[in-house]
């Protein structure tokens, strides 16, 4: 049975028909909206690469079945700020140039600004732990703490 | 999309020099003399200064770079080399990379020799177009070429700097129509000579600074597309079915078994089998849904935890002794003392962050790809093979994407778009799913490294010899340039085609006794193997430097000297001791014979140092690991690796660092954690809890590099080489705390454990 539904993506509403209400919302994003942020990874909620921010809080889209939704607040990494005004973080991250391919940015900067949304001002250790649960294979670890740590002075 | 320009490249055939007929694939193959036709497009000819770069009426220049970047920085480091021999803004510079249409196979990400070879090959062409312009000004000018100056491409007489002209006057949007010297050879071996001469390094202004890589903020705006984004018109998404027990085959395919799923369908052509649906999700669902008989397999596999016992077994299939000298059995003979280490490695996937993607679009005249593989000049090649159709009809448009850390399984999932494009006649986007890309990706093969050492009465080592064993780097080669190469043309019936390839990196320890040489084994399993090797990230580096850094430790602990003394002692080459003295000096390296004795070595934590050194081409390097040792939990913490790099010139020293840095991360995954698992049938670690790779958790959290400057010297590579270094030297730094030797990767808990209790 198709549904009808709408989701409200980076402050914009978008309506959708979805035939399979398990389909994780990484499809209804990418396949449906043509979002390119979050990126697949995984499909098991183990890396990151899918995240987005559902009501402010940092979501694996591959693990959230997408009629789960219901009336929340979806922001993509694309969603956090622009090039005219752009996010801390995202200043943060070209000053520190923390990625080498870029594939886990999404997981990584939405934990991060999640972050630095919850406590302005976190310690090393702080940083590290909300990082924990992320994958990245090119070794952007401590690159990406530190891009954190610069972000919080300016905030 | 990007902005893919390609009128810009099609005034190469509006003169007439250009016009040159299809060669066919065979004629090309066959010619005695090699022709600088680009077999990839019939408009490009190595041999014209016109292949690697063009300035437009505006000054801006292109250049088309045939390779890529897989992230690492060289979009902006080859464009800073291009900038300093033109006397360009760099702003004024866009990088062409990898398009098969727009640029000549210069290789692809391979051998960390993006800057040593292709960015020097650009560096020469951007010094001949600077002369022709100089020259081409001094004529309008009418004065000598010596008369003049140039800055930001706006050339002017030394003592009249009003008269000027810019090389967008003089050239903006024509061709040089000039000759290179080029060598006749493709890819990795590509080069080009002229006789323009190039700058000293004492007048360079843009090499040798940092500035920011323009990818990176696309990325963090979440700008940047990959080819998963790719979104063509009645696209279609597929994924691939494969069986549960390697070597399987579709037998039948019950077609009813998806038929509830709107729009999708089965392609199965030969032992080749997918399922496409217009919407991705539909995709996946068939996939699940999809009811397959597969044929009867037995592979018997011997297991990842009986592979090195089969390495150890197996019929040799090829021994080579790479560099001798002296008489390695008269030196043991003569020793006092002979001592004997065995290493092993595992084997490792390339468990790249975004599983293997690439869109496809095979019409009657032609195929367009989009695809992030490493290599898309090969790639055109094997897609034009396993289809069978002209070279030059192929158009490769390579994008960045995932990281790849060697052939990945880019490569294999652009063969399967491109079979399943042409036989559906529809663009189609392939999308691995996880369990596939670590399960079915080419992998980076186990070895075990016999090493032995004599030592006389004085103490001194007389012989040394290293055999390393395993499989060879190519049961499929490193690029997909043959469908022989790929799961797909494997599937399709083409024969694989394996190679006895290995190799041992170079060390300038002398010895009056000296063996090193290689052994390889037969493949597990001869056609679409999941076990099957290729090429991954600095594919004889760490299985090697594991056992031969490691045993350089054993022998100094023998003839009681510290680790540093001993390198210092035996290396013979100025830059190599240069490299391991610097490291311990930033290290603040103690002095003492491993194992450390200052230290009540029964406490639960305990410390120690270790370092190893490498050289690769002219990349010389020393890395010390500070680690700690829980005896307890068996967990080897490293706390601090430090680095000391030497690779000639530095074009971006911040990008360098942070190319070292991340290898150096990297690399502790490959020590810590890493380890493929398979039993008799099939690889069984295929998500990231059972391929586990490194998290923050167990991420050195200090890591410093020091840059060793030397301009004088040719730029070498950097990519890959430091991640090579860091079993060893954590192995070392083991040993130092504990007296005990750890003999094979990963350093897991319950290893060390083991071996601490021994
Ligand atoms: S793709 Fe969602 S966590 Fe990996
Ligand atoms: S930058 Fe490549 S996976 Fe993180």
């Amino acid at each position: 049975m198709t549904q009808k539904m709408t989701l409200t993506v980076n402050g914009h509403q978008h309506k959708i028909s979805v035939d399979d209400p398990d389909m994780p919302l990484l499809y209804a994003l990418r396949d449906d909206l043509g979002l390119n942020n979050p990126r697949f990874g995984c499909g098991l909620g183990q890396c990151g690469a899918c995240t987005v921010h559902v009501d402010g809080v940092p979501t694996r889209s591959c693990s959230l079945p997408v009629s789960a939704i219901g009336k929340a607040k979806i922001t993509t990494l694309h969603g956090l700020g622009n090039r005219q005004k752009p996010h801390p973080l995202q200043t943060a991250w070209i000053e520190e140039q923390v990625n080498q391919c870029g594939y886990c940015i999404n997981g990584w900067m939405m934990e991060g600004a999640a972050l630095l949304k919850r406590n302005p001002n976190p310690t090393e250790p702080q940083v590290r732990e909300a990082f924990s649960d992320l994958i990245c294979r090119c070794g952007t670890h401590n690159a990406a703490v530190r891009a954190v740590l610069r972000a919080a002075k300016q905030v | 999309m990007g902005n893919l320009d390609l009128s810009r490249r099609t005034f190469l055939s509006s003169t007439g020099a250009f016009m040159i007929g299809l060669a066919s694939p065979d004629v090309w193959a066959q010619a005695a003399k090699p022709s600088p036709l680009s077999p990839n497009n019939p408009k490009l000819l190595a041999d014209q200064l016109d292949a690697y770069l063009s300035i437009d009426k505006t000054g801006k220049v292109d250049v088309f770079y045939g390779a890529i970047d897989g992230g690492q920085g060289l979009e902006t480091s080859i464009a800073q080399m291009v900038a300093e021999e033109l006397d360009v803004p760099l702003s004024s510079v866009r990088m062409i990379m990898g398009d098969t249409r727009q640029t000549v196979n210069m290789g692809g990400a391979s051998g960390a020799q993006g800057v040593s070879r292709r960015g020097t090959s650009l560096m020469k062409a951007a010094a001949l177009a600077r002369q022709i312009l100089v020259e081409e000004a001094a004529k309008k000018l009418r004065a000598a070429p010596a008369d003049f100056v140039v800055q930001a491409g706006v050339i002017s007489l030394r003592n009249n700097p009003d008269k000027r002209i810019t090389y967008a006057q003089i050239i903006g949007g024509k061709s040089f129509q000039s000759n290179v010297r080029w060598n006749g050879q493709w890819g990795n071996p590509h080069d080009i000579a002229t006789d323009a001469p190039l700058k000293n390094y004492k007048d360079y202004k843009i090499i040798g600074q940092s500035p920011k890589r323009p990818d990176l903020a696309k990325k963090v705006f979440g700008e940047q597309d990959f080819p998963g984004d790719v979104r063509l018109p009645g696209m279609l998404h597929a994924r691939m079915v494969r069986p549960a027990v390697a070597g399987a085959v579709p037998v039948s395919v019950d077609e009813q078994s998806i038929r509830h799923i709107a729009g999708a369908k089965i392609v199965h052509i030969k032992d080749f089998l997918a399922v496409v649906a217009p919407k991705e999700w539909d995709a996946v669902r068939a996939l699940r849904a999809l009811k397959v008989t597969w044929s009867q397999s037995e592979p018997n596999f011997p297991t990842h935890k009986e592979v090195h016992a089969h390495i150890r077994k197996a019929k040799v299939t090829q021994r080579t002794i790479e560099r001798e000298n002296g008489k390695l059995e008269e030196g043991l003979a003569k020793a006092t003392r002979v001592i004997s280490g065995e290493y092993e490695y595992p084997t490792h996937s390339h468990a790249s962050m975004g599983p293997g993607c690439a869109v496809a679009d095979v019409r009657a005249d032609g195929a367009t790809i989009y695809t992030s593989t490493q290599k898309p000049h090969y790639a055109a090649d094997g897609i034009a093979d396993l289809l069978n159709i002209p070279r030059d009809s192929v158009h490769v448009i390579w994008m960045f994407g995932t990281g790849s850390y060697g052939r990945n399984d880019q490569g294999d999932a652009t063969a399967d778009a491109a079979v399943l494009s042409k036989a559906l006649g529809k663009p189609v986007r392939v999308q691995w799913m996880r369990e596939e890309s670590l399960g079915w990706d080419p992998k980076g093969t186990a070895s075990v490294n016999f090493c032995q050492a004599g030592i006389d009465e004085k103490g001194d080592v007389i012989a040394y010899e290293l055999i390393s064993r395993g499989f060879s780097r190519e049961n499929v080669a490193t690029n997909e340039g043959r469908a022989s190469a790929t799961l797909a043309g494997q599937l399709l019936g083409a024969k694989p085609e394996p190679k006895n390839t290995f190799n041992i990196p170079f060390a300038s320890y002398t010895f009056a006794h000296n063996r090193v040489g290689w052994e390889t084994v037969g493949p597990l399993m001869e056609r679409a193997s999941p076990l099957r090797s290729t090429h991954l990230r600095d594919p004889y580096g760490p299985p090697i430097l594991f056992g031969s850094e490691c045993f350089m430790d054993e022998i100094a602990a023998a003839v009681n000297m510290d680790p540093v003394d001993f390198r210092l002692r035996y290396l013979t080459h100025p830059r190599d001791k240069e490299a391991v003295r610097i490291a311990a000096e930033k290290a603040g390296w103690q002095k003492r014979v491993s194992p450390r004795r200052d230290i009540d070595t029964s406490s639960d934590i305990i410390e120690g140092r270790g370092i190893a050194y490498r050289r690769h081409f002219d990349t010389f390097i020393a890395v010390v690991a500070e680690v700690r040792v829980h005896r307890k939990t068996g967990v080897v913490e490293p706390t601090h690796l430090i680095c000391a790099h030497d690779v000639g010139l530095i074009i971006n020293p911040e990008t360098l660092r942070h190319v070292i840095e991340r290898q150096l991360v990297y690399g502790t995954g490959r020590t810590t954690v890493e380890e493929l698992t398979w039993d008799r049938n099939m690889v069984t670690s295929l998500d990231w809890n059972s391929y586990p790779v490194l998290h923050m958790q167990h991420v050195p959290p200090r890591i410093t590099v020091h840059l060793i400057e030397r301009p004088e010297a040719a730029p070498s590579g950097a990519a890959e080489m430091a991640l090579g270094l860091v079993p060893a030297a954590m192995g070392n730094a083991v040993f130092d705390a504990t007296g005990i030797r750890l003999r094979k990767i990963p350093f897991t808990p319950d290893y060390v454990k083991a071996a601490l209790a021994v």
